[in-house]
């Protein structure tokens, strides 16, 4: 599409181009002779996306995992809950920031609440079936010995929920670190200013952004299956183990 | 609610009728003040011969051009050619390079652009005359294979954009002004401004401002940031409808010529233009003679403050001034 049909090793050449990017500082074209890439400004730039995407799971966990376990618990609500689910993953990031910055201007705070947006409904949803096909038997042995509500729902109820909960999360991370990448149309720069910017870092740049996108999305969701592994309660981490 | 399935069925299709006529009526701006239709326009004529010859005419990525790329598209489209549209491409240097690898036939650039982007010109050596600035681009366009067309009325330049508030409280009129003062004010604009020579990079190297903070903003939003309190500072175009239909916004004079100004021409592949024959640049020429500068500012108003579509703008363009029935 781009170029006239090159040999394989040639494709091979513009990867090549694109982690000699991330690895050494070059001067730009366009750049008006600032230097570009290299390990600092890519580390630079990855610590942001990660703060972001940090900031917004966290709220999006705070607002999404209560409500969800709530609903789950009480069985109703599974019209709502689905619904957002389906519908919030359709909200344009792009419009909610703009919306957001007549009110609350540009910057961390409008991209933490509009990626905390895009996290909820998967949380939401997961929360709410995992509870709902927790084991019925636990939970009325649970209540039959006289536990609370709250006592069902912290110590039965969201234990053995933890593996449907944590799956939602790794959706939710994957979608958020993925979208924090257009930050830099708000006043936060994340990778993203690589590919947004093609005049300035040239193909390579927007090359290199993008695997670095890739490699921070696998490294969370590395880190959050291991993250799921601890949460999962011993008995069930059989139960999982003779399943796979 | 009626249990007759019948009276149901008929209800719901009233509603849905209703619908119908509710969102096209929304969707018709009726109130068109026309912009004083051009007696002497000439019509446009479909050629049958062009009915051959497929166009794709490509834009970058902001209000002004997703206008102008609209009215080339539909003025050719209505000279015969087949013609596709692939707006919204990016910055100029992604639109060049889509236009040298036939992705797109022709676009619409500034000269000024033009000179300082792709053929390396310092910015205050670009020519304020817009004939003079498309002269001595054309050897340079010659030289990638592509024709330039003779330049619009109206040119277009970056400019700095402040409240007219604060612009009168701090007493600065020239973006010189701005010197001792420029460390405590933000700056917003687009992210690649920071490493344009007709942008941030000017500001800093030629008039040696150092700000507080640069903010990279997503174009669209070059205003909302002034309103809101957040930029003291913001980069916007001198054709911007907000500075024509309101008193709000100011915009600093730039005394030392850092950021040039530049009029329109319609760039295309020369293989294209060689192929299409004369209808091409005659179309070209035809429907960009009625772009003056408030024109072309009020054409922007209608896209970004009445909210209307370009495509839309563009059709009523060529209407109201006689290039197409």
């Amino acid at each position: 599409m781009i170029a006239p049909a090159k040999p394989p090793l040639a494709l091979l050449g513009q990867f090549g181009d694109a982690f000699d990017f991330i690895f050494n500082e070059q001067i730009g074209r366009f750049s008006g002779g600032e230097p570009v890439g290299g390990p600092e400004q890519v580390l630079d730039l990855a610590a942001t996306q990660l703060e972001l995407t940090g900031l917004a799971m966290a709220l999006a966990l705070a607002v999404a995992l209560p409500i969800g376990l709530w609903l789950g618990h009480r069985g109703k609500g599974e019209l709502l809950a689905v619904a957002i689910g389906n519908s919030g993953r359709a909200l344009p990031e792009l419009a909610i920031i703009a919306f957001m910055a007549a009110a609350i201007g540009v910057g961390l705070l409008n991209l933490t609440i509009a990626l905390a947006i895009l996290a909820v409904p998967p949380i939401l949803t997961n929360t709410y079936v995992a509870v709902r096909q927790v084991d019925r038997g636990a939970v009325e042995a649970a209540q039959g010995m006289g536990m609370s509500a709250v006592g069902v729902i912290g110590r039965v109820e969201l234990p053995l929920a933890v593996p449907t909960i944590m799956s939602g999360v790794r959706t939710s991370t994957t979608n958020v670190v993925a979208t924090a990448t257009i930050a830099p149309l708000a006043g936060v720069l994340t990778l993203g200013d690589f590919i947004i910017n093609r005049n300035v870092y040239g193909d390579d740049g927007v090359l290199a952004g993008a695997i670095c996108v890739a490699i921070l999305a696998l490294a969370l969701e590395l880190l959050l299956s291991v993250v799921q592994h601890l949460l999962t309660p011993r008995g069930l981490r059989a139960v999982a183990a003779e399943a796979a | 609610m009626s249990s007759n399935p019948r009276v149901r069925a008929l209800i719901a299709a009233l509603l849905a009728l209703a619908l119908v006529f509710g969102v096209t009526a929304c969707g018709d701006d009726d109130d068109d003040d026309g912009d004083g239709g051009n007696g002497g326009a000439q019509v446009i004529e479909s050629n049958p011969d062009n009915g051959d010859i497929a166009i794709t005419v490509g834009s970058k990525n902001f209000t002004e051009q997703f206008i102008l790329g609209e009215i080339y598209a539909q003025a050719l489209d209505a000279a015969g050619y087949r013609v596709e549209k692939d707006l919204n491409l990016g910055s100029e240097q992604i639109a060049l390079e889509s236009l040298r690898n036939g992705e797109i036939d022709a676009y619409p650039e500034y000269t000024s652009t033009a000179l300082t982007s792709f053929f390396e010109a310092a910015p205050e050596d670009v020519p304020a005359d817009g004939q003079q600035a498309f002269e001595e681009s054309e050897d340079d366009f010659a030289q990638l294979d592509l024709t330039a067309f003779p330049p619009t009325e109206f040119s277009s330049a970056n400019a700095v954009g402040m409240l007219r508030s604060q612009a009168e409280q701090q007493g600065v009129e020239t973006i010189s002004d701005l010197e001792g003062e420029a460390q405590n004010l933000t700056l917003f604009g687009s992210p690649e401004c920071r490493q344009r020579i007709d942008c941030l990079l000017g500001l800093q190297q030629n008039y040696g401002l150092q700000f507080d903070k640069f903010t990279p903003v997503d174009i669209g939003l070059r205003y909302e940031v002034l309103d809101n309190g957040q930029a003291d500072l913001s980069i916007v175009f001198t054709t911007d409808a907000q500075l024509a239909t309101s008193d709000k916004y100011v915009i600093l004079e730039d005394d030392q010529q850092v950021l040039p100004a530049g009029n329109v021409l319609f760039v295309a592949r020369q293989q294209t233009v060689d192929e299409a024959g004369p209808d091409f640049g005659d179309t070209v020429e035809l429907v960009q003679e009625g772009l003056t500068l408030p024109v072309m500012q009020e054409l922007n108003a209608r896209v970004d403050i009445d909210k209307e579509t370009p495509e839309r703008v563009a059709s009523d363009y060529l209407q109201e001034a006689g290039y197409v029935e």
